[in-house]
């Protein structure tokens, strides 16, 4: 019998692991990442010579809900053609019966790494508009992700921006132009394989009413009390809100980390400028009117928080926060620094001017 | 290949690998009862013997007498008949048997130095020992959760024997042989790559590939079929699978 180190152990548990893949035409080269519906691997694609992602349901059922709901992610994210979402390249059953779809391999950091190693809020906020952007396109074709969160937001090399896990993303209404009368959420035999995109339409939704699913902390209140047929492109913005919350303060808000059902939302508990005084008025206000408990109270849509957030980025005026007489004098102040300078410098001179003359 | 134990082995394994060795244990064939005891052995001595060591606090000659005693108990009084897979899986039945055994032991103050099958020479203690000491053991050491590591690191070392017997048994030694060089490496795809893989075995890049796949394929086949060796029943070898590889069986 062979003795076996603990590193050689978990290589070999994650070998046996490893989901058959013989009848594709992929090589797995290694675990990337693992998740409540299924495990993402990095493999390769012999024929056209490239990396890619792999996800791979956990369960080897292709007529399940989960398998369903697999199917569907490539589906919505098949339609989805915008360069701040991750490209679907195909979708199939392995042999052991387990639902997959190929994705592009995106490397880099999650949005609460970058968040972390970048000082720079403006730098921040471009890559939280960017992620913004994408979610609005999403909206325009009928899909809210529902799981909006920083892990959930890729940074990559080139400074890219990558809304990822389309897991459990709803379709609002069925899209002329991105459906046909495909059978949603039919999976594919084994050993067939082919791109998703155009497959599928409808809601694409099975969940009901009282199902709570997203994440603790960053779902909208709607969301959380499992109120389904309340959701809509407000209920990202709350979780975008969220987002926010966390590049402004570097925490994520209230009971994110928190098994405890009660906390699954709420109003932060701390406002961000309690966290960080150095938070502008306007960036809390803009974050806390992106979380407002009622959807009423929110940005209409995605679209509506990107304006927003160009006008922060720009140290413009924002919707959120009406300011008073003195801040807005501030800010003309800060933004007109070089000729107040001027002026002042000039009445300094013609003050000792007048001063000297007269002696 | 290094063998510890003579009993059971490698070769003599259950021979319905596909089938329960628990369930097999309860045999009225004498031969088939035998065969599935000394299966359960050849997987679990050395978890019990680490076990001992660690939770009792068993000296190593201690350790020693008491895995033997175990196993001799075992094979003579087969006390895996009154398993009940409704109410834990093997593993934990296996481990209170171990802990009733050792309680009775050391309450008796004996050390019954019985044979009955199990030579004292027959298991590498030593090697046992070795590991022992390189992997040491956690400050906040759980009984039920090291046994199960243990449990696992037994489990895929006969799987590894298992694959190099089946891949040397069918002439394709150097499937066994990328697979050990590439994975087995303490660093695992750290220092080899495919191409030196490839020259030195002047195989193409493709070819070494294709052997490392089907040797992967190979093991993963080989594990899921030990370990629905060690379960009982369907659902207890869903419930280990999902544990140990965290994959749902069909």
């Amino acid at each position: 019998m062979r003795s076996l180190s603990d590193s050689k152990l978990e290589h070999l548990r994650s070998i046996a692991a490893s989901p058959d893949f013989s009848s594709t035409k992929y090589r797995i080269v290694g675990e990337l990442a693992r998740g409540g519906m299924g495990i993402i691997y990095q493999a390769e694609d012999p024929q056209l010579g490239r990396e890619i992602a792999i996800k791979v349901l956990n369960t080897p059922e292709e007529d399940s809900d989960l398998a369903r709901r697999m199917i569907r992610e490539a589906q919505i994210i098949a339609r989805l053609e915008h360069p701040g979402i991750v490209p679907v390249h195909d979708v199939g059953v392995l042999a052991d019966g387990s639902v997959f779809y190929a994705m592009k391999l995106v490397r880099g950091q999650r949005l609460d790494e970058y968040a972390i190693q970048t000082q720079s809020l403006n730098d921040r906020l471009r890559k939280f508009q960017a992620a913004c952007e994408a979610v609005a396109f999403a909206h325009a074709h009928g899909v809210i992700h529902r799981d909006l969160k920083p892990q959930n937001i890729m940074i990559g090399s080139f400074g890219e921006v990558l809304v990822m896990d389309w897991g459990i993303a709803k379709m609002l209404r069925s899209n002329q132009s991105t459906s046909d009368s495909s059978e949603p959420g039919k999976v594919l035999p084994p050993g067939r394989r082919g791109a998703s995109r155009d497959r599928g339409s409808g809601n694409g939704e099975n969940t009901t009413h009282g199902t709570i699913v997203g994440t603790a902390g960053y779902m909208a209140p709607e969301q959380a009390r499992g109120e389904i047929e309340k959701l809509d492109e407000r209920s990202d913005v709350y979780s975008l809100g969220a987002v926010l919350y966390f590049l402004l303060t570097n925490k994520p808000p209230a009971g994110a980390n928190s098994t405890d059902e009660s906390a699954t939302f709420s109003r932060p508990t701390l406002r961000p400028r309690e966290l960080n005084p150095k938070i502008s008025k306007t960036a809390e206000a803009v974050c806390l009117k992106a979380m407002s408990p009622a959807g009423s109270a929110r940005y209409s849509s995605a679209t509506e928080l990107v304006a927003e957030i160009a006008r922060l980025i720009d140290d413009q005026p924002v919707n959120a926060h009406r300011e008073n007489v003195f801040e807005r004098t501030g800010r003309w102040f800060s933004k007109n620094r070089f000729l107040v300078f001027l002026i002042l410098a000039y009445l300094l001179m013609r003050f000792f001017f007048i001063l000297t003359s007269r002696r | 290949m290094d063998q510890d134990t003579s009993i059971g082995g490698s070769q003599q394994r259950f021979p319905v690998t596909s089938h329960s060795a628990i369930i097999a244990a309860r045999s009225a064939d004498p031969y088939l009862r035998e065969c599935a005891l000394e299966t359960i052995i050849a997987s679990y001595w050395k978890p019990a013997y680490k076990y001992i060591r660690i939770k009792w606090r068993a000296s190593n000659e201690d350790a020693k007498d008491l895995t033997q005693s175990f196993f001799a108990n075992v094979l003579e009084k087969n006390p895996f008949n009154t398993y009940d897979s409704g109410k834990a899986s093997f593993r934990t039945f296996f481990r209170i048997c171990l802990d009733r055994f050792l309680a009775n032991q050391l309450k008796a103050e004996q050390r019954l130095k019985r044979g009955g099958g199990v030579s004292h020479s027959s298991l590498d203690f030593d090697g046992a020992e070795a590991e022992l000491t390189r992997n040491g053991t956690s400050f906040d050491f759980d009984p039920e959760e090291y046994f199960y590591r243990e449990w696992v690191r037994s489990l895929l070392s006969l799987a590894l024997d298992s694959l190099y017997v089946r891949f040397s048994e069918s002439n394709r030694e150097i499937y066994f042989t990328l697979f050990e060089l590439y994975d087995l490496d303490d660093e695992p795809g750290g220092k080899t790559s495919y191409a030196s893989l490839a020259t030195r075995f002047d195989l193409s890049i493709t070819e070494v590939t294709n052997y490392l796949a089907a040797a992967r394929r190979e093991f993963r086949k080989i594990v899921l079929e030990k370990l629905r060796e060690l379960t009982a029943t369907d659902e207890e070898f869903g419930q280990e699978a999902r544990k140990l590889l965290g994959i749902e069986i069909k």
